[in-house]
């Protein structure tokens, strides 16, 4: 029961969009800085595309996504009509005007200050409270899925909670208490002075607070993923889901640990205690916990599907899995690509290790891997599965698909393991220019240019992508019946009290912030010698 | 089952999730702030508790040594960008009347022709952290130290703003412009050396850095080779000292002859 499929088709079509030109900018950014290109003279023009790439990748594009999953969850899990329908708008047009407000001043050049903020410098205050407006307008969704889980729940007391929602609602209270850290960041600190009202800023602090946004968002990130491996994969490969309570426990689990563990980020800062530092290394250690526990229950489930296809012995069921299906081939290739990616990982979270890679292209390698490769290949099918539930139509052409998987998969390996590569020779990140010439990193020139073959590959696959999807519009309509989820294999006749609500967790996750990060934040904000004067960014 | 019912050690949920949670938080907290610290070698600590308080990110109390003295002095000049953005009338023609005694070297209208630097349409944040530092003894040179140490604050802002206020002009004696050598253009990123426009105005203006067009190539030379030896230290964390070490003499060389064949006038007004 998809009722309100223009709100969902606006999310998905607004942020695969945007995805679309971010892809262009991230494509010219790597050729611009590779061998192939004779420099631009000017690293501003860097830096500009860079912010504009980071904005859109990081903020504006997977939380359209989830927001836009979230409300067809709502709808087809819950088999109830949106509540809140005209605030969805409202939020869905604020995030389209501070997603403007936002990205004028970078295209004019007067915020080029990488989406990850970095004071002291300051751009604009039309940038950051773009951004603001684009988080606000993401918390809109934050309340109403909460609300309709609360409709939900009224009218069927006492029942389980549908999984996909249970998931949602758990990855949209990880939002709200996710964004509080960048948001604070942002009110308190870098606003004040992009509006004039003060001219330093205690940078420490305000990363601080940023590490408390930029890692768990990684989570926000990866939960539309997370719930299509459990509701949408092994229904569409024909097999059941292995167990639900594993699932919840999973989501259960990424609610409470992927918080305090952002200072893994901050390793290489002063102002941060080591005692700190060992703390949140410890906890990010945990977050492999939920992880693998998804990797064994999909692996499972994935399994289920290839023995009900006649599959035999240890391994010879792999043959029998349906690999046409392009379900089949996205989880595939995402499962590898979190594969690789989660062992970068653990080398990022450990102390020792991270030394080594602390900002070299490693680090950009890694989350490209994550993010781009894990999380946004499910992405891709999910808009592929919902698709024709929204659209009415069939997708035009499978084969057209999988070659767009294909290509997405071969491109991000190409892309991102030559730039782990060159990271761990010790060349640096956020850099508008390399010197090839230079005998120290001349051999990597070579790495370099394959990763820009990679982003080439990407950059068609994602083109590609938006084709296939507007190709959909055009063709003739069919009924694709009510939009349904996976099936676990025992069914989900009651679950206790804890794993169908979120009290625990969430007093838990605000628990752990607090013991993680309070005492330095307190002890930051409480020093009166940290503030540096701001540096204006701005083109002349 | 309540809220009452959900948040008790009764309930297996409740105490499994506190309980590990706990338990992660407190042996992680042990590892961090109490076997960690004492696993440093050459760290030694009074007690527990300055342990604690080291991991902590607190200053010790008992073990604290002296913070090692520079051996020269630091600039204290504190510069934001805003500062002097906006002058008035009234300082400028203060500095115009302070001027006069800058005018043997730097010339009448602000232009040198004795190899010290124009200062006609300095920005102005320059010439005060400039003037600031020789009053200090951050910065020192025979002729400029005592000239600038008997500045009040008031004065080095008004001649600041004066000299901002001249029209850039022509060099005293203009050489042909040279093209842009490589370290301009493309610094030297793996020796960690920028665009030199990157800060000093033709692509960004970074406060307190001047712009270069039309100096002297004398100058500007004896400036590198000052930061690169260490006699000149009144670069903020010795961001110009680095630069200048990791360039070789002939890079210096063309740097200085780039900037010294430019005309001012081409310098962008800074917002």
């Amino acid at each position: 029961m998809l009722e309100n499929r223009k709100l969902v088709l606006a999310h998905f079509w607004l942020a695969f969009a945007a995805f679309g030109v971010a892809l262009v900018l991230g494509a010219w950014q790597m050729f611009v800085r590779s061998p192939l290109y004779n420099w631009i003279s000017n690293p501003e023009w860097y830096y500009r595309s860079l912010t504009a790439h980071g904005t859109v990748m990081g903020y504006v594009f997977p939380t359209l996504v989830a927001m836009g999953f979230g409300y067809a969850i709502t709808e087809s899990a819950l088999k109830q009509r949106l509540v809140g329908l005209r605030w969805a708008w409202a939020g869905f047009w604020l995030i389209v005007a501070g997603a403007i407000m936002a990205m004028v001043p970078v295209a004019l050049g007067r915020a080029s200050v990488l989406y990850t903020f970095y004071p002291p410098l300051i751009g604009n205050a039309f940038y950051y409270i773009g951004v603001v407006l684009v988080v606000v307008g993401s918390w809109i969704w934050v309340a109403l899925m909460s609300i309709n889980l609360r409709v939900w729940r009224r009218a069927h007391p006492g029942e389980p909670v549908p999984l996909a929602m249970f998931a949602n609602v758990a990855g949209s209270y990880l939002w709200a208490w996710t964004a509080v850290g960048a948001a604070l960041e942002l009110l308190l600190q870098i606003i004040p002075v992009a509006l004039g009202l003060k001219t330093t800023i205690d940078a420490g602090l305000a990363r601080v607070f940023f590490s408390w946004t930029l890692h768990a968002i990684v989570y926000f990130w990866l939960m539309p993923t997370y719930i299509a491996y459990y509701t949408i994969v092994p229904r569409a490969i024909g097999g059941r889901l292995y167990s639900d309570t594993m699932a919840r426990i999973s989501f259960i689990l990424f609610l409470v640990v992927a918080m305090p563990i952002g200072m893994h980020h901050t390793f290489a800062d002063p102002q941060v205690g080591a005692g700190f530092k060992f703390i949140h290394s410890a906890f990010t250690a945990a977050v492999a916990v939920p992880t693998l526990l998804t990797v064994f229950t999909i692996c499972a489930s994935i399994e289920i599907a290839a023995r009900l296809r006649g599959g035999r012995g240890a391994f010879g069921w792999i043959r029998t899995l349906p690999w046409q299906n392009p379900i089949m081939l996205a989880v595939a290739f995402s499962f590898v690509l979190l594969g690789f990616g989660g062992a970068g990982g653990l080398i990022n979270m450990n102390y020792q290790l991270n030394a080594s890679v602390h900002n070299t292209q490693w680090i950009t390698g890694h989350f490209h891997l994550i993010f781009g490769g894990a999380i946004v290949i499910m992405y891709f099918a999910i808009a592929y599965d919902l698709w024709p539930h929204l659209t009415g139509r069939a997708l035009p052409d499978l084969r057209l698909v999988r070659t767009q998987l294909w290509l997405w998969f071969i491109g991000m390996i190409v892309t991102t393991f030559p730039w782990h590569w060159v990271g761990i020779l010790g060349m640096p990140r956020r850099m508008a220019y390399y010197d090839y010439a230079d005998p120290a990193i001349a051999p990597q020139a070579f790495s370099v240019i394959l990763s820009v073959i990679g982003a080439f590959i990407l950059l068609i696959s994602g083109l590609l992508f938006l084709f296939i999807l507007a190709r959909a519009h055009a063709q003739p309509a069919t009924d694709a019946g009510p939009y349904r989820f996976s099936v676990p294999v025992h069914p989900v006749r009651s679950v206790p009290l804890a794993l169908n609500t979120y009290a625990i967790w969430v007093a838990l996750m605000i628990g752990l912030t607090v013991t993680n990060y309070g005492f330095p934040i307190l002890t930051l904000a409480a020093r009166s010698d940290t503030s540096v004067p701001a540096v204006y960014v701005g083109a002349q | 089952m309540s809220a009452r019912d959900l948040f008790t050690f009764r309930n297996s949920h409740f105490s499994a999730g506190v309980g590990i949670a706990a338990g992660v938080f407190v042996l992680a907290a042990i590892g961090g702030f109490i076997v960690l610290p004492y696993a440093q070698r050459g760290l030694e600590f009074a007690s527990l508790w300055d342990a604690i308080c080291s991991a902590a990110g607190l200053q010790q109390r008992s073990a604290a040594t002296e913070a090692p003295k520079a051996a020269h002095r630091i600039s204290q000049a504190v510069l934001t960008p805003a500062m002097l953005a906006r002058p008035n009338q009234e300082s400028i023609g203060r500095g115009a009347t302070l001027a006069q005694r800058c005018a043997i070297c730097h010339g009448p209208t602000g232009i040198s022709r004795a190899d010290s630097p124009n200062l006609a349409g300095q920005y102005a944040a320059v010439i005060y952290k400039e003037l600031f530092d020789f009053r200090s003894g951050a910065r020192t040179n025979a002729v400029m130290t005592p000239f600038a140490e008997n500045l009040t604050d008031q004065e080095i802002t008004d001649i600041a703003v004066y000299y901002a206020y001249l029209p850039r002009l022509p060099a005293y004696h203009p050489t042909p412009q040279l093209p842009k050598p490589r370290i301009v253009i493309y610094g030297a990123p793996v020796r960690g050396i920028a665009p030199c426009g990157s800060c000093h105005g033709s692509l960004d203006n970074k406060t307190g850095s001047p712009w270069l067009e039309g100096q002297s190539e004398a100058y500007l030379k004896a400036q590198l080779q000052a930061f690169a030896s260490g006699k000149r230290t009144n670069d903020i964390s010795e961001q110009m000292r680095n630069i200048a070490r990791a360039m070789t003499p002939q890079e210096i060389d063309e740097a200085a002859a780039y900037y010294a064949s430019q005309p001012a006038e081409i310098v962008k007004a800074v917002d």
